[in-house]
């Protein structure tokens, strides 16, 4: 068997040899048309990752109204919590809502606190940026977030958030539960819960609970870290939370809002929609993108398929006669199908070899342009097969043409 | 003799209806993505201001405390609302403002509607002469109605449109609850692409619906919008005159941009007073970049963008590739025909003009359908969710562009299968026939 396939490479490979600039032309294109193809596939990877990212919340449970009230509009403190708690109270009560809470900010969202954390007090850079969540009473179970370590807060550790900015060099915000991915950054390889860190204000912060997720609103690029500290923050425009089943979301949301129009007819709603769609929003340029690099990935094998139609169709024409004396000779259909399949395949894999070079060092411009991850090598053998299966594909037409040569027609002149 | 050509090619064209109909198709896809790409990255990396972005030059300081300081380091991006309210006063530049971003609830006298959030920018005086916009109806606010904190209002076409039916709306008011403005301006359409004056806000967002001085939205305490970084504690209220929170945008408007260094080693003498002050901490490390400087260390034309442009030029070289594969095959297939002509005395030469004169009317071709896939990509981009996506359109000069680009490759396309056409030997072809 291996004879004969050596037998057979050898006459492909002389007529390839007459035939350089054309068989270099379709091995150039399968390789940028194989190293675009594995670049492509692996952005849109890239981008399906961030898209499918944890939130650790109840992503399908939540409902977001982030509103205010023109009441609030005068600044003053007592005004606002009057105000927020009036709306909490109502919501509470709506039919279907299990949890509500009162947030600053929520993943996905947007726009983000941040600050930058410390594990000593006199520390000349800082460790990390992690973003600020200000939990009114029950972000935890409303958010339905999983804790790993420690605990909740308790209904006495939560103050105000105009108490501590009054309180000036004073201020304290002694306990705060972090995320797993700032626990593992501040104290690697160590039980977090007990342990300080220093941020916002001069005082030390202890961890007392662990979270397993909690994603940043935005600038993921930043690292995954989020703390959430007990403050009561109820200035104009926060966000309420509301969890209920998933299959009661639409029904909530416009209750909701009947009933907080109901209470306060100087209601403005700043924003209505299921945690879904905020998400979905915050995303909506990765899934544009990815729909891009499909289209483009499509297209490029099609161009190059057609061009290797196009190509392989001139040989057939080219070696009509060379076909008919083979045919002959003695030679079957199935040999002269074989012939053309086979030179298809030689063509290909010098063309996915160079590709695959060039995959790399293409990826290798990205990582330094676009600060994007190394190629992963499993995309290599991918965009192996597909441009292995698409050079059959397109070939077949052609080759199965030669095939039908027949005999007969080295006996006439073209 | 080029006549003759063409009809020649255009026979050959009909001979091979497949054949052709493929190479134009590949070269209308790649014009088409190209094009597609080439329209917004042309659109979104243009200078907003063309007439004076030499002159106008973005003000930074480092106001920063000793702590973590490296020398050469990238100061703040913003200014401290002391720090560019200062400036402003000492007045060095031609012209010169700090602006904010932020956002006022409207309430309107008509009954049934409900209060709106409407983006807002906060400025001093020389704002609109600065970056040259555009009055529809009435005048700017003046610098004493700055010093007054005038309750004063300028808003967009837009607004105006919605809110007061359009037409002259000055002397009207508006009211931004709880307090009552006086609309002293309308806008005409104007947005500048991408919104350089204040890049911490949505870059290529629409412009904002109310302009308003800044000493009264500080009077007022109205809500900001944008980055904010504090350095240390700011008691609640990282707005307050000397909160060490760097959150303001300052602008300056120089005669020329040679006067630059002038303008620099003010700036480096003003940080060495504040520093002997006791204000800062650190060495003078001062910045003041011009508009398009500012937007390339920015990075403002955003990364999917670049990208999907060398994607549309990768897509673009396959599809030439493929197009010379299919010149090369087209016309050696002839090379029978070739070797006639070359018998009856054309000489090489003559065949390379034919050939190469075919291969440019597959590439016109190719850029007429390219211009045509463009336009749909152009507006498949529209229909995206960023919010550059209303600006893609295609301009004169990228139209011109398609077409050159479009011909240029396809003639490039043919030079190599043109010279091997025409190396036909005359003998071997007519012997094998």
């Amino acid at each position: 068997m291996t004879g004969t396939a050596a037998m057979d490479i050898r006459p492909i490979l002389s007529t390839l040899m007459r035939h350089k600039i054309a068989s270099l032309l379709i091995v150039l294109e399968i390789a940028l048309t194989c190293a675009i193809v594995c670049n492509a596939l692996f952005l849109i990877g890239d981008r399906l990752d961030r898209m499918n990212m944890h939130s650790g919340i109840a992503d399908h449970e939540l409902v977001r109204i982030q509103a205010a009230s023109l009441r609030q509009l005068s600044s003053d403190d007592a005004v606002d919590k009057s105000v927020s708690l009036e709306y909490l109270d109502t919501l509470r009560k709506v039919p279907g809502v299990r949890q509500a809470a009162i947030v600053s900010q929520l993943p996905f969202g947007g726009s983000s606190n941040n600050s930058s954390v410390n594990l000593t007090s006199d520390q000349e850079r800082p460790t990390l940026d992690a973003t600020v969540y200000t939990d009114e009473g029950s972000l935890v179970k409303t958010f339905g977030l999983k804790l790993l370590a420690g605990r909740d807060f308790n209904s006495d550790e939560f103050q105000d958030i105009t108490d501590l900015q009054k309180a000036g060099d004073k201020a304290q915000i002694p306990v705060a539960i972090i995320n797993r991915s700032m626990a593992e950054k501040l104290y690697p390889g160590q039980n977090a819960v007990g342990k300080v860190f220093y941020s916002w204000t001069e005082s030390p912060t202890r961890v007392i609970g662990v979270v397993e997720e909690l994603a940043r609103p935005n600038s993921l690029d930043q690292g995954a870290y989020a703390m959430i500290f007990p403050l009561r923050d109820y200035g104009a425009g926060k966000h309420y939370i509301l969890r209920t089943e998933p299959g009661r979301r639409a029904e909530v949301l416009d209750a909701a809002i009947k009933a907080l129009k109901k209470t306060d007819p100087n209601l403005l709603v700043v924003n209505q929609d299921t945690f879904d769609e905020v998400r979905a929003r915050y995303f909506e340029q990765d899934r544009a993108m990815a729909w891009m690099l499909v289209v483009v990935i499509v297209a490029l094998l099609l161009v190059t398929a057609l061009g290797i139609v196009g190509l392989a169709s001139f040989w057939v024409q080219q070696r009509t006669k060379q076909i008919g004396v083979r045919r002959a000779l003695g030679a079957t259909r199935g040999q002269i199908l074989r012939y053309f399949q086979l030179e298809n395949f030689l063509l290909a894999t010098v063309g996915i070899a160079l590709g695959m070079l060039l995959a790399y060092s293409i990826n290798q411009l990205l990582m330094g342009k676009y600060e994007l991850p190394r190629l992963p090598l499993h995309y290599l053998p991918i965009g192996a097969i597909a441009l292995w299966l698409l050079g059959q594909a397109a070939v077949f037409g052609p080759a199965r043409r030669a095939a039908a040569v027949p005999p007969a027609v080295a006996t006439r002149s073209v | 003799m080029f006549g003759y050509y063409l009809n020649l090619a255009l026979r050959s064209f009909r001979r091979n209806k497949a054949l052709t109909a493929l190479m134009v198709l590949a070269i209308a896809l790649g014009i088409g993505a190209s094009m597609t790409t080439l329209t917004v990255f042309h659109v979104l990396s243009g200078d907003p201001i063309p007439d004076k972005s030499d002159r106008l030059f973005y003000v930074q300081l480092d106001p920063e405390p000793m702590r973590g300081y490296r020398p050469g380091e990238e100061p703040q991006s913003q200014l401290t609302r002391f720090d560019s309210e200062t400036l402003l006063k000492q007045k060095r530049g031609l012209r010169q403002t700090l602006t904010s971003g932020g956002n006022v609830v409207i309430s309107s006298d008509k009954p049934g509607t409900t209060p709106q959030l409407v983006d807002a920018r906060y400025a001093s005086a020389d704002f609109f002469p600065m970056f040259d916009v555009p009055l529809r109806y009435g005048r700017a606010w003046t610098a004493s109605e700055d010093d007054a904190k005038a309750r004063v209002a300028v808003i967009s076409k837009e607004l105006n449109d919605k809110e007061f039916g359009g037409g002259d709306s000055t002397g009207k008011t508006l009211h931004i609850a709880p307090n009552d403005f006086r609309i002293i301006g309308v806008l005409d359409a104007w947005r500048l692409t991408p919104r350089f004056y204040d890049l911490y806000n949505d870059n290529y967002g629409a412009t904002e619906g109310v302009f308003m001085p800044f000493s009264t939205a500080r009077d007022l305490d109205l809500g900001t919008q944008g980055n904010t970084n504090c350095w240390a504690d700011s008691n609640g209220d990282s707005r307050a005159l000397n909160a060490p929170c760097a959150w303001v945008q300052y602008w300056v408007e120089l005669d020329s941009a040679g006067k630059a260094a002038d303008f620099r080693s003010y700036l480096v003498n003003y940080s060495n007073q504040q520093r002997a002050a006791g204000r800062f901490e650190r060495p003078a490390n001062v910045r003041l970049r011009n508009v398009m400087e500012l937007m390339a260390f920015n990075k403002v034309v955003p990364g999917d963008v670049r990208l999907q442009l060398w994607l549309a030029l990768g897509f673009l070289l396959v599809c030439l590739v493929n197009t010379v594969g299919l010149l090369l095959a087209k016309f050696l297939r002839r090379s029978g025909e070739i070797g006639v002509r070359r018998a009856l005395g054309a000489s090489r030469m003559e065949i390379f003009k034919q050939c190469v004169v075919e291969a440019g009317t597959v590439g016109l071709a190719g850029g007429v359908f390219g211009l045509l896939l463009a336009l749909l990509g152009l507006w498949a981009v529209r229909q995206q969710p960023a919010s550059y996506a209303s600006l893609a359109h295609l301009d004169g000069s990228m139209l011109l562009l398609t077409f050159v680009l479009a011909v240029a490759a396809s003639l490039l396309a043919g030079l190599l299968p043109a010279w091997r056409a025409m190396q036909v030997t005359p003998a071997i072809q007519l012997k094998s026939q």
